[in-house]
């Protein structure tokens, strides 16, 4: 069993707030990118396919098609190079991780719209 | 001074710098230890602090034990202490589970000191002692990291096997130190030089860069390395 110890640990390392998002939500991921001196937000738009882990391990994985070819991003959940995570749509999913959406292509990859 | 404790591993986790970098660490919870005895050169030949940690109850210690950390009433003392013998300082606290002796120069150091984590707190790198896991008879693959043999091309249910284990006639014996299956794990091991990350004395707790031997929960050593740069 995970010890209460590790979260003390980890404090400090964990976010106090994580926007809500789930599998299957299209999301813009706001990443610090560090050019020489100066800072820079970069935009990754993309598909969240997975998550995992716990506590400061925990990621998630963000799918994109660029020019026809598939793109995977896996971002530390908690990593201060992430400045925000917007969500843009949800899908509708009925399993966890959506990796069979790489065996596909075009229309197939869409996911039904999630009714707020 | 001694710089060392005894303590247990929490487990392993990961922080963040500012940057972004990712620190894989190890929790340790460190003491706090009890000094129960120090060992000094005319008396014992050697420099030592022995130290105690995680208290055990006192119905399960036995009466060594609990004379060991304090004044126990005996006939034996009695007449002692009537004889003008002076007792043997003791820690005064409750038995305790895991006991080991640092050594190193004990100036500075009383029995009944109680140790804490913050005498890391001036350290760069510690050392630490555990035991590592068990993993019972274990074969060379697994043991020694041998290759084994291939999966096909007429090998035949010795995929796991080390192969040949030295010549025939000539050395006529086996070479002694050649690696074989046999016992694997449950052995004291050391990490040596890792980095200290964090430390915090409010909950006891010591973060290491990387691994540390055995499972969670284990006890461990940990001490000012003795890795010199």
């Amino acid at each position: 069993m995970r010890s209460k110890l590790l979260d003390v640990a980890e404090q400090g390392s964990v976010k106090a707030e994580v926007p809500a998002f789930e599998v299957g939500d299209t999301v813009d991921v706001h990443c610090r990118i560090l050019e020489g001196e100066k800072e820079r937000i970069q935009i990754f738009n993309g598909l969240v396919i997975a998550r995992a882990g716990s506590g400061s391990r925990a990621t998630f994985t963000v799918r994109r098609i660029v020019q026809g070819e598939g793109v995977e991003r896996k971002f530390p959940l908690h990593s201060p190079r992430i400045a925000a995570i917007e969500v843009k749509r949800s899908g509708v999913t009925r399993r966890a991780k959506l990796y069979y959406l790489r065996e596909r292509t075009g229309k197939a990859v869409r996911l039904k719209e999630k009714s707020r | 001074m001694v710089v060392g404790l005894l303590g247990r591993k929490v487990g392993m986790t990961q922080i963040f710098e500012p940057s972004g970098r990712v620190i894989p660490v190890t929790v340790l919870e460190a003491g706090p230890c009890h000094v129960l005895q120090l060992r000094t050169e005319p008396r014992d030949g050697y420099e030592a602090v022995q130290l105690g940690y995680l208290d055990k109850p006192r119905r399960l210690a036995s009466r060594a034990a609990r004379g060991h950390v304090a004044k126990l009433d005996s006939k034996r003392q009695r007449r002692r202490a009537a004889a003008g013998v002076e007792s043997t300082a003791k820690a005064d606290c409750e038995p305790q589970r895991f006991i080991r002796e640092l050594r190193g120069p004990v100036d500075g150091c009383q029995v009944g000191q109680e140790l804490k984590v913050d005498i890391f707190a001036e350290v760069k790198a510690v050392d630490v002692v555990g035991t590592s896991k068990g993993r019972g008879t274990a074969g060379v693959m697994k043991r020694h990291k041998f290759h084994g043999q291939r999966a096909s091309h007429g090998v035949k249910k010795v995929h796991r096997h080390p192969g040949s284990i030295g010549c025939n006639t000539d050395p006529h014996h086996v070479f002694k130190g050649r690696r074989m299956a046999g016992h694997y794990g449950n052995a004291r091991c050391t990490m040596r030089n890792l980095a200290v990350v964090r430390v915090d004395a409010a909950n006891n707790l010591l973060l290491v860069r990387g691994a540390v031997p055995g499972p969670n929960g284990g006890l461990v050593i940990i001490r000012g390395t003795n890795k010199l740069r």
